[in-house]
């Protein structure tokens, strides 16, 4: 199933610049108690890693890694799983290259 | 709320909206753009390649000032199986022309410059400013913007929705629908910087000429998607995307993916000893012409990436979303200048003249092709690169084997791979889609 090689993500999340807004999460999972296949798909398909499993087996998001990609929006929101927005103006990612 | 009126709102400042924008305001008219970046560009991502032609009808004498990486003289596909490729390479001095026809870019800083172009062009443009959801009024005639400004509702004509692939006041205003898993593709990239010398070297280029590889092969196992390895003057890009749909199957990781493809014999030499300074990632609309939402209604139009208008079977993205906002403007122009109101039936002269440009002719020519290679990617992402990769083997290789024997070994492993009705029914499926 998952590849054989191992990434850690945080580091390559570290070249990148951020202004983050601290307190206002731009993607926010539904509470649940046992995750949706929609939302245990996310934990490997966000490209920055920012689903991660909690101890009681639920979901769960830290935005702050986050490259505005839209993936989880579109595997998570139709399921109503997660909620999805920009981060407000200016905030967020910010690429150098892109 | 903002006082002032505007003749049009322009929603995003990527390439569609500065094209957008850039033509409206050329034309005399009262133009507010939007970007929630910190600057034009800050948010997004490309391979790149830019292709001059369109860009040239926006600025002809783009080439002076703009900033371009690498002309391209030479473009490779490779397919690859895990340790080898299978190579077809077009080199051609004649790409060393006066007024090349591709060049490199990188995204952040051509989007900057591109936007300094609008702004001399007499367009408002507010940055850091996130469009919240459309104005709308009792009849659903889109009649501005509400952003995430303090009173920040603000007013215009038309609004030009340039908002890129992840769209969210389209489809929250319910003008079109969310992109759907199988109709658009993850990609993460990196920026691999080594010295200019190193970069000419290894792809063997003189001055400030480049190359591309286009890459597919048991680098997506399996999942529609390839790979890309783009040369810049100081840096490489390299990134690999496969279709969303095909993540939430497979449970494969981007990341994962990306540093396979980083590690693959053929690649790895061309990055070695690269300084890595930027990992990103975005999404591409691959649905093409069946992906096409409504393009106007009262009160705006959609163009770029949010109307799905990409190529996925050239790599054609910028310029089909430059020229669709290109056309939009145009569009509106010619409605405002009859001083006829900005309603779907006046503005359907958007749909009109996009239909009648390279545009929508070419996304109707691969109308079929989306769908053929997500049905089939196992036999093309997977299957048929190992056969292909194989055979080469078994061609180039001496081992005293008569010849007449290899070749039938290499049939009977296509065969027995994919049967002679499944190999013809490929052949004739994938016909059919490019025609
Ligand atoms: C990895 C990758 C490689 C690619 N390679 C190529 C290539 O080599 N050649 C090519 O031609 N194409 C390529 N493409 C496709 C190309 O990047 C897109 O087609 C093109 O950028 C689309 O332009 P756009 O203006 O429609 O959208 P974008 O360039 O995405 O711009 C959208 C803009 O809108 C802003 N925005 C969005 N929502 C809001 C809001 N609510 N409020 C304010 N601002 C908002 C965003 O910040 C962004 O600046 C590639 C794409 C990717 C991801
Ligand atoms: S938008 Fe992309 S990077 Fe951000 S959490 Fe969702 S999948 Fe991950």
């Amino acid at each position: 199933m998952s590849t054989d090689v191992a990434v850690r993500v945080e580091d390559k999340l570290f070249y990148n610049r951020y202004q983050v807004d601290p307190g206002r999460a731009h993607i926010k999972v539904r509470p649940h108690t046992t995750p949706t296949p929609q939302l245990k798909a996310l934990l490997n398909a966000c490209p920055a890693r920012c689903y991660e499993l909690n101890d009681k087996g639920q979901v769960e998001i830290t935005v702050d890694g986050c490259i505005e990609c839209g993936t989880c929006r579109v595997i998570g929101e139709p399921s109503g799983d997660i909620e999805w927005s920009y981060p407000r103006g200016g905030y967020g990612v910010l690429f150098k290259f892109g | 709320m903002i006082e002032e009126r505007f003749d049009a709102i322009v929603v995003g400042a990527g390439m569609a909206g500065n094209a957008a924008a850039l033509t409206m305001a050329q034309r005399g008219m009262k133009v507010l753009q939007l970007e929630r970046g910190e600057y034009s560009g800050s948010k997004n991502v490309q391979g790149a390649i830019l292709y001059a032609d369109m860009l040239e009808k926006l600025i002809p004498d783009f080439r002076e000032e703009a900033p371009l990486e690498r002309h391209l003289v030479e473009q490779r596909f490779w397919m690859l199986d895990d340790k080898s490729h299978v190579g077809l390479h077009y080199k051609s001095d004649d790409f060393n022309e006066e007024k090349p026809n591709r060049y490199t870019i990188i995204r952040a800083q051509f989007d900057k410059w591109f936007s300094s172009k609008v702004k001399e062009a007499g367009a408002t443009v507010l940055c850091e400013t996130t469009v919240t959801e459309l104005a709308q009024d009792a009849y659903g005639k889109v009649i501005g913007v509400k952003t995430d400004r303090r009173d920040g509702e603000i007013h215009a004509d038309v609004v030009v929705l340039a908002e890129g692939v992840n769209g969210l006041l389209g489809t929250r205003a319910g003008l079109r629908e969310r992109p759907k898993p199988e109709n658009v593709a993850l990609a993460v990239k990196e920026m691999h910087f080594l010295p200019r010398e190193t970069i000419e070297a290894r792809f063997n280029l003189k001055g400030d000429e480049g190359a591309v590889i286009e890459a597919v092969g048991t680098i997506s196992r399996g999942m529609t998607g390839m790979g890309f390895i783009y040369s810049n003057k100081e840096c490489i890009s390299l990134g690999i995307g496969c279709l969303v749909s095909d993540f939430q199957k497979t449970g494969e990781t981007p990341y994962g993916l990306l540093e396979r493809f980083k590690q693959h014999p053929s690649v790895a030499p061309l990055i070695e000893g690269s300084e890595v300074k930027e990992y990103s990632a975005h999404l591409i609309p691959e649905g093409g012409y069946n992906a096409i939402p409504e393009l106007c209604g009262d009160g705006w139009v959609v163009v770029g990436d949010a109307a799905q208008l990409n190529n996925a079977v050239h790599r054609e993205g910028s310029n089909l979303a430059m020229t669709s906002g290109r056309i939009a403007a145009e569009a509106i122009f010619q409605v405002k200048s009859r001083r006829d109101p900005m309603t779907k039936a006046n503005l359907a002269l958007y749909k009109k003249m996009l239909e009648d440009s390279f545009v929508i002719k070419d996304l109707k020519k691969y109308k079929d092709m989306p769908a053929l290679l997500h049905n089939q990617s196992q036999n093309f992402f997977l299957t048929y690169p190992q056969l292909v990769s194989k055979a080469m083997q078994n061609f180039v290789r001496v081992d005293g084997t008569p010849k007449k024997e290899k070749e039938s070994s290499t049939l009977r492993s296509f065969v027995s791979a994919r049967s002679w009705t499944g190999l013809f029914g490929d052949a004739f499926r994938f016909a059919r889609a490019w025609r």
